[in-house]
């Protein structure tokens, strides 16, 4: 912007006129925001502070009953067999879920990164998944896994008898785990990818000229400048396999027994099924806590990256 | 010059989704390090590699396509057919009979669309006055709206149930699509149009202000139509996110003509309760196509544009 006496006149006029344009323009802004923030405390605020007070309550919808009850429901949450098993359920999804969807998402990234024929192609078949619906997806894959569905039929053919995958308690866990790792992997894959590709070439060229093979190469270049990426997008995947429910119900309904009823799932059961509203409001509080708990972890390592950045 | 993933941030021009890539590459010395090529055999290996990874990402898709044109008998058919020796499309004629499936499939489109289009409205509206206007406590607003990236909403469902069910709106569509366009899932996108707003030239505003416009007409004559990418990248986050919903329609969905797609496709079951497979599979290929083959379209847009929703978390 040039400054030529030209520019000077309206500039006046401005000064002159600031005081009630500042005062409509704020309250414009407020304007602006408020649907957003009026939203916000509505439907997210609100019932925050409600499902906190709810969880001090024994609150049966069915049965009517609505009593301050203090921490019952918290203590009840500490006996709670239950309870236990699906937060063991959870991290056992949780785990699974980081350690196979990060490592694939790696190596797809790294597969794409090689200036292969056809990287394309292969890119949109890996992240197609990602697009189709979540339900749809495990549908397919619950006809897959049928004890008399493809996989099965497959191994069959070729003379090999396979599992009733959605019956046994530890492959019921692996195959929502995997129906999970395929649906959503194409996602970190492109996180990744961008990552691997913003590594300068000159420093590989450097330790290819003093002899480091590939192997070496990604263990001790690529993987520590993409570290952040990989803590970043781990703790991402931590925080929404917390979230996993569609699956677990569509494809084993928490079961068989309870092996696969995650912390949503049996905070879902609770609530809808068996109409302990108030015992199920002190485990959306427990979610809570441990999603914030996970966010905040996320948030540190981001700013100390940033820092590391600069 | 690398691929054209998604090294250049989404959001416009100077997003910062504040991880994502590591340094810049360096500018000048581009060409000097020319990747030398690894020997045919090896690239052929790697090649095969990612032929066969590819299998569980698109062999579902074609066995749900495929298996829905078999006719019972040959559905759960041992050895396995790759494509049906006999085509039938009985399924789809059963997919429409058993369920109002064409209703359902309006609910889904026209709840998702209201979604984008309330989402795109909120988010662009309340990004921009967060990125532009200075207004007492817009910090403190802020940060009070990024508490909806917090919380999931499945730890929220029983007291929007409670309100929902006290407002008399159960088993209709209202909950699907008043919460989330001013609730938590439009906090991301008014999180990215921020982010895009910021990075907006301050200078093409002036202009417009020179010519007389006031704050509405600068945000509507300018800043809005300039944000064009980012509102690409919201809409179709915002749009799947609908499409997809399922916690949500189940609790407050309870009749047929109210479902939504994902709903609807899991009551596809026999007087048993075991699924129809067929059926299921026709009904599933029906919403799978039509999102699928818009992806291929444009693709660019659907791997940046979600990219940035898998930051979220």
């Amino acid at each position: 912007m040039t400054s030529t006496p030209v520019a000077a006149r309206p500039r006046v006029r401005t000064a002159r006129t600031r005081g009630s344009a500042a005062q409509r323009d704020r309250a414009v802004g407020y304007l602006m925001v408020a649907p957003q923030v009026l939203g916000t405390v509505a439907f997210v605020i609100v019932p925050l502070v409600t499902v906190a007070w709810y969880s001090l309550h024994e609150w049966n919808v069915l049965a009517g009953t609505f009593v301050f009850s203090g921490a019952d429901n918290y203590e009840r949450m500490l006996a709670d067999p239950g309870l236990r098993d699906s937060l063991v359920a959870s991290l056992w999804f949780s785990v699974g879920l980081v350690v196979l969807n990060v490592t694939l998402a790696l190596l797809l990234a790294v597969l794409l990164d090689q200036k292969l024929p056809g990287t394309t192609t292969f890119r949109t078949f890996f992240f197609s998944p990602v697009v189709v619906s979540l339900v749809a997806w495990t549908i397919v894959w619950g006809f897959l896994l049928q004890d008399d569905g493809g996989i099965n039929g497959f191994l069959a053919s070729v003379g090999v008898e396979g599992p009733n995958w959605l019956r046994s308690g530890p492959t019921a866990m692996l195959a929502v785990i995997v129906v999970q790792v395929f649906k959503n992997v194409g996602l970190n894959m492109i996180l990744f990818l961008a990552a691997l590709q913003s590594v300068p070439e000159e420093v590989q060229e450097a330790a290819r000229i003093d002899g480091a093979g590939a192997w070496r190469r990604f263990r001790s270049i690529t993987l520590p400048l993409i570290s952040p990426t990989v803590l970043l997008v781990s703790i991402l995947t931590v925080v929404g396999s917390l979230e996993v429910f569609a699956q677990i119900d569509v494809l084993t309904g928490g079961g068989p027994g309870n092996s696969t009823t995650v912390l949503v799932y049996y905070l879902y059961q609770q609530a809808f099924r068996f109409n302990e509203f108030g015992y199920a409001s002190a485990i959306s509080v427990l979610l809570f806590v441990i999603v914030l708990a996970l966010t905040l972890i996320q948030w540190r390592t981001r700013k100390r990256w940033v820092h590391d950045e600069v | 010059m690398r691929s054209d993933v998604t090294s250049a941030p989404v959001a416009g021009p100077a997003t910062d989704p504040p991880a994502l890539a590591g340094p810049p590459p360096a500018v000048g010395d581009v060409p000097a390090a020319r990747r030398r090529r690894r020997p045919r055999a090896v690239r052929g290996l790697l090649v095969a590699l990612l032929v066969v990874l590819s299998v569980p990402f698109v062999f579902p898709t074609w066995w749900m396509a495929t298996s829905s044109l078999k006719p019972m008998s040959e559905i759960l058919r041992i050895p396995p057919t790759l494509w049906p020796h006999e085509v039938s499309w009985d399924a789809y004629a059963d997919v429409f009979a058993l369920q109002p499936f064409a209703q359902q499939y309006w609910n889904s489109l026209y709840i998702a669309a209201l979604v984008t289009a309330g989402t795109i409205l909120v988010a662009s509206l309340a990004g921009y006055a967060f990125a532009r206007i200075s207004f007492p406590g817009a910090n403190a607003l802020f940060v009070l709206v990024l508490v909806g990236m917090l919380v999931p909403a499945e730890v929220t469902i029983v007291p929007l149930f409670r309100m929902v069910n006290a407002l008399g709106l159960v088993d209709t569509h209202w909950p699907l699509i008043v919460v989330p366009i001013f609730g938590a899932p439009s906090v991301l996108a008014t999180f990215i149009m921020r982010q895009f707003f910021l990075g907006l030239p301050r200078e093409l505003e002036e202009a417009g202000r020179m010519d007389g416009l006031g704050r509405w007409g600068i945000f509507w004559r300018i800043a809005f139509p300039l944000a064009r990418p980012a509102v690409a990248a919201v809409a179709i986050f915002t749009f799947l996110k609908s499409w997809n919903l399922y916690l949500e329609p189940i609790v407050y969905l309870s009749s047929r003509e109210n479902f939504t797609l994902p709903q609807a496709l899991t009551q596809y079951v026999d007087a048993y309760g075991g699924p129809m497979w067929n059926v299921q599979l026709a009904a599933t290929t029906l919403t799978v196509i039509p999102v699928l083959a818009v992806f291929l379209v444009a693709q660019r847009q659907f791997v940046q544009g979600l990219a940035h929703s898998g930051l979220k978390g």
